[in-house]
Parts: structure tokens; C-alpha cells; sequence
């Protein structure tokens, strides 16, 4: 096969070589438990204070708030589940959006079958949700909202600080799944009022399996894996140091680079987006347009599938998702894109594209080429096609 | 998670198209659940399938099952053709996964549609056939997720 065409960021990235070669000496040489008291081990509770520092200041918040997991969905778990049982005597009402990640769905379903009452706020056409919404749903028994930084698949960047003013004046817990957003856009937890903060390493150019939770002091929320006095005694099991070190790294190079990285792929996202605009026609761009991750462009293409769009792109080589029932093995489609109230057929025909550090401009425009040239083929096999075009000419 | 024939008859579709003056015209499946098919009959007077076209909307398991199925009623006369069922089109395609199952009921339904038209407008009977459900998912159960 010709050059493999990487669009599919969001899902995961390459791990950087700089990241594999800061994990690398923690498999064969420096292997010791850092729990031990001999110095050989003991030297890598060094190594994982050091890189909790640097995810510490990329954030804007100390060291000692920052818990390492098994990556962004055990966060996310852990902060909702703790929060809720922590703060059970205050109340069992929670909140969120209808466009969560399902680490939060489940998680918020999961807490609703033992007694939790749970808000899903609507989002607008561009999968934004209004404070003013968050306020109103606030009551007395409102222990936590949990609101995501940017959405996964249309990549519409929340309104956090507004929202983080909000609970901070309703003495609310704020939890944000940043899963997405860290390291793509600039985050301080205190400007925007961020209590709890779930991220993964592997969206970052770091490796699988390793994540944190950012727990701000003072929040009183228990551990969720037992079994040992690491971190803080709040996530048992020892840890995961080459992980560590890679996310440490990865962390510290996608601080490093991001304004140039974010304007680059800003200027190939509008790029890609206005040539697919202008070219395909019955296409709609799903989420926000301005308030957008850089390198996230998803669009619906009417009369076709989604799922038959990723096998033709895979066999020119392109690796991209999208939100179509049938990648997922239900019948529905994307609930983030039926939230933003696209009807079920426009969602299963759905294609997300995310792009890296190395997406060059030429990759875009040889996308672009052979999506125009299998949106036809499909839309030439649809029965849905077919009839509006039917429709067209017999209305004229 | 396809086979090889499944991925064939995706790449290049046997019989995709219209049919003008169609002696029977069937469409089934439900733009909602991401699946339509429709099949296009030509049958001469004596009840052979002398050409078959389709169009679907739908995933890969959709397309192939859509193709493979004109294949396997072209040429056949209606009776025959009604023993084309979802079995056979799954079987001359190696298999489907689990979750593609219903692609293949789409496509013997399609057929039956089409032949049910044909039926309707010539004012026969084909033994076996019955009126076809406007939508497939009809009666189908959500599966109850745990949690």
C-alpha cells in the first residue's frame, strides 16, 4: 500500500520517539519498585515527583493535586464515582452534557442505578453548552457538574471558565474530562475553576495506559483502587514508571510546542474544511466553527454511510472514524451527533478527521481528492440519493 | 472483520443501478438505523429473473449482501429466487460478523419486496411470499446494556 494517511488523533497518536526513549531505561536498567527503600529503586520516586511537577505547571497547579491512573477513562470514573459517594451527604444530584465521552455516561448511568440523580444538559447545534443552563439545573442537593473541555468527535471547545465560575459561586465540584484538550490548547485549572481534571497520555504523543487525575487540595474524594500507600494513598498499585516518564515527557513537549503546533493545524483544519465545503456539495461541517480543537474537522455527507466511507478511504490508505451506527455495532448513530440534532441518517453519514503534528497539506489534499471521488461512487449506489434527485428534477 | 468475499463484493458490486420499467420494485430498511435497499426485477413471461440491479444506502455488510443476493436470483425463475434466503447470501459470502447478521435479512426481505410488486402488478400468487414489512427493525429488541 501506498503512504498511510494518519487522520485519526483524536483516537490515539503515535507515540513520540523522544517519548519511547524516556520510558526506555525504566524496562531493563532503573526497573525498580519505588516504593523500595534501597536507593536503586528508591531513585525513581525521584524521576515520578519530577514529572508530576511538569504536568503540575502545565496546568497552572501543584505537584501533590496531580494522581496518576490508567489513563483518561479511569480518571474520569474515579472522579465521578468518588465525588459522588464522597459527597453523598450533601446531596446525590449531579450534572453533565448529553455530549459526554461514555466514560462519564456510564459512569453517570452506573450512579443512577445506585440512587444518584443525574442532569444531561442539551447542547446547542454546535454541541456547546450554555452556563446559563448549568446555573438553572444547580439545586440544593448538587454535588458535582462534570462538563468536558472539548468533545471528542465534532470538537467544540466548552465554555469552562464560565461554567467554573458558576459552581465556584454555587460551592458546586467542578470536574472537567480534558481528555481531548490537553495539550492542545492552553489550560489553568484556577482561571477556570477546574476542581477535578481527567487526561490521558496516549492522545499526546505519549504512551498507552497512563493517565492523571488533577484533584485540587482540599477536595475530599477517596481512593478508588486499593491496596497500597501510592499516590498519596488515593490510587494503590505500583507504579507505572516507564508510563510516568513517557507521559512526563510527552507532556513536556506538547506544552513546548503547541502555539506553533495549534497554528499550523488551525491553518490546515480551515484549509481541509474549506475544500471539502466548496467541493462536495449536500455536506454540513458539524460543531463549533471558532470555538474548535485545531486539528479537529468532522462533516456529515447526506445520502451515504458512514461505514462505507472509512472501508473505501482505508483502502486509499487514509485512517479516519466516524460517528456511524455501524462502526459502533448498534443501531444508533453518534449520541454527540444526535444531541446537536442532526436526524439519524445525516449522523450515520458522518466522518471524522483529526490531524497530527506531521499532517502535511499535501496528505489533506490527496484526502480530499479521493473523498470526492468515493462520496460519488456511494452517493451513485444510494437509494436515498436517488430519490432526491428525483425529487430535484421533477420540482424544476 | 470481513472476508475476503464480503470485501470483494463491497470493492466491486455486482449489478448496482436501475431498472427503467422494472417488472418489480422492492425497498426495505430504515434510514434511522443506517440501512436501505432496493431491488430492481426484470422478469420475462416466463418468470425468469432476466436482469437484477440494486441501490443501498448502508455499511460495507450491506452493500456485499445487496450484491451477492442479485447475483444469486439472476437468471433463477420467481420460485427459485424465493429460496434465496438470508442463509445463502451469508453462506456464499463466507460469513458475517455477528452484529452484520441483519444486513443479510435486508437483503433476502429486498428481494421479496421486489418480487411481492411483481406479484401485485401481474395478479399472481408466489407460494411463500407474504406482503413485506415496510421497515426491518420492526419488532426488533434493543439489547439491554449493563452497566
Amino acid at each position: 500500500m501506498e503512504k498511510l494517511i494518519y487522520l485519526d488523533n483524536a483516537a490515539t497518536t503515535k507515540t513520540a520517539l523522544e517519548v519511547v526513549e524516556a520510558m526506555l531505561p525504566f524496562f531493563t536498567e532503573n526497573y525498580g519498585n519505588p516504593s523500595s527503600v534501597y536507593g536503586f529503586a528508591a531513585a525513581n520516586k525521584e524521576v515520578i515527583t519530577r514529572q508530576r511537577e511538569i504536568i503540575a505547571g502545565a496546568l497552572g497547579a501543584k505537584a501533590n493535586e496531580i494522581y496518576f491512573t490508567a489513563g483518561g477513562t479511569e480518571s474520569d470514573n474515579w472522579a465521578l464515582t468518588a465525588a459522588a459517594e464522597a459527597y453523598a451527604d450533601k446531596g446525590k444530584h449531579i450534572i453533565t452534557s448529553k455530549i459526554e465521552h461514555h466514560a462519564v455516561l456510564h459512569t453517570c448511568q452506573y450512579l443512577e442505578k445506585r440512587g444518584y440523580e443525574v442532569t444531561y444538559l442539551d447542547v446547542d447545534e454546535n454541541g456547546l453548552v450554555n452556563p446559563a443552563d448549568v446555573e438553572a439545573a444547580i439545586r440544593p442537593d448538587t454535588i458535582l457538574v462534570s462538563i468536558m473541555f472539548a468533545n471528542n468527535e465534532i470538537g467544540t471547545i466548552e465554555p469552562v471558565r464560565e461554567i467554573g465560575e458558576i459552581t465556584k459561586k454555587k460551592g458546586v465540584l467542578f470536574h472537567t474530562d480534558a481528555v481531548q484538550a490537553f495539550g492542545q490548547i492552553p489550560i489553568q485549572v484556577d482561571e477556570c475553576g477546574i476542581d477535578m481534571l481527567s487526561a490521558s497520555g496516549h492522545k499526546l504523543n505519549g504512551p498507552k495506559g497512563i493517565g492523571f487525575l488533577y484533584i485540587r487540595k482540599g477536595v475530599k474524594i477517596r481512593s478508588f483502587i486499593h491496596g497500597g500507600a501510592q499516590e498519596r494513598k488515593r490510587r494503590a498499585g505500583t507504579e507505572n514508571v516507564p508510563g510516568i516518564a513517557g507521559l512526563g515527557k510527552a507532556v513536556e513537549r506538547a506544552v513546548s510546542t503547541m502555539d506553533e503546533r495549534a497554528a499550523k493545524e488551525t491553518e490546515l483544519r480551515d484549509y481541509l474544511i474549506s475544500r471539502i465545503e466548496s467541493e462536495i456539495p449536500y455536506c454540513r461541517l458539524n460543531g463549533d466553527r471558532k470555538k474548535r480543537l485545531p486539528n479537529n474537522v468532522n462533516f456529515s455527507f447526506q445520502f451515504i454511510e458512514g461505514e462505507s466511507l472509512l472501508i473505501m478511504l482505508d483502502m486509499k490508505g487514509i485512517c479516519a472514524s466516524s460517528g456511524s451506527a455501524c462502526t459502533s455495532g448498534s443501531l444508533d448513530p453518534s449520541h454527540v451527533l444526535l444531541a446537536i440534532g442532526l436526524p439519524h441518517e445525516i449522523a450515520h453519514g458522518s466522518l471524522r478527521l483529526t490531524l497530527g503534528a506531521d499532517t502535511e497539506k499535501e496528505d489533506l489534499d490527496y484526502v480530499v481528492d479521493c473523498l470526492k471521488e468515493i462520496v460519488a461512487q456511494l452517493r451513485s449506489m444510494s437509494p436515498l440519493y436517488e430519490d432526491f434527485m428525483k425529487k430535484q428534477k421533477s420540482g424544476q | 472483520m470481513y472476508t475476503e468475499k464480503v470485501m470483494d463484493h463491497f470493492q466491486h458490486p455486482r449489478n448496482v443501478g436501475e431498472i427503467e420499467n422494472a417488472s418489480g420494485v422492492g425497498t426495505v430498511g430504515n434510514a434511522k438505523c443506517g440501512d436501505i435497499m432496493r431491488i430492481y426485477l426484470d422478469i420475462d413471461e416466463n418468470q425468469i429473473i432476466r436482469d437484477v440491479k440494486f441501490k443501498t444506502f448502508g455499511c460495507g455488510a450491506a452493500v456485499a449482501t445487496s450484491s451477492m443476493a442479485t447475483e444469486l436470483v439472476k437468471g433463477k425463475n420467481i420460485h427459485e429466487a424465493m429460496q434465496v434466503t438470508n442463509k445463502a447470501v451469508m453462506e456464499a459470502l463466507d460469513g458475517l460478523p455477528p452484529v452484520k447478521v441483519h444486513c443479510s435479512l435486508l437483503a433476502e426481505e429486498a428481494i421479496h419486496a421486489a418480487l411481492w410488486d411483481y406479484a401485485e402488478k401481474n395478479g399472481i400468487k408466489i407460494e411463500g411470499l407474504t406482503k413485506p414489512k415496510s421497515d426491518i427493525h420492526e419488532g426488533e429488541e434493543e439489547e439491554d446494556e449493563e452497566y
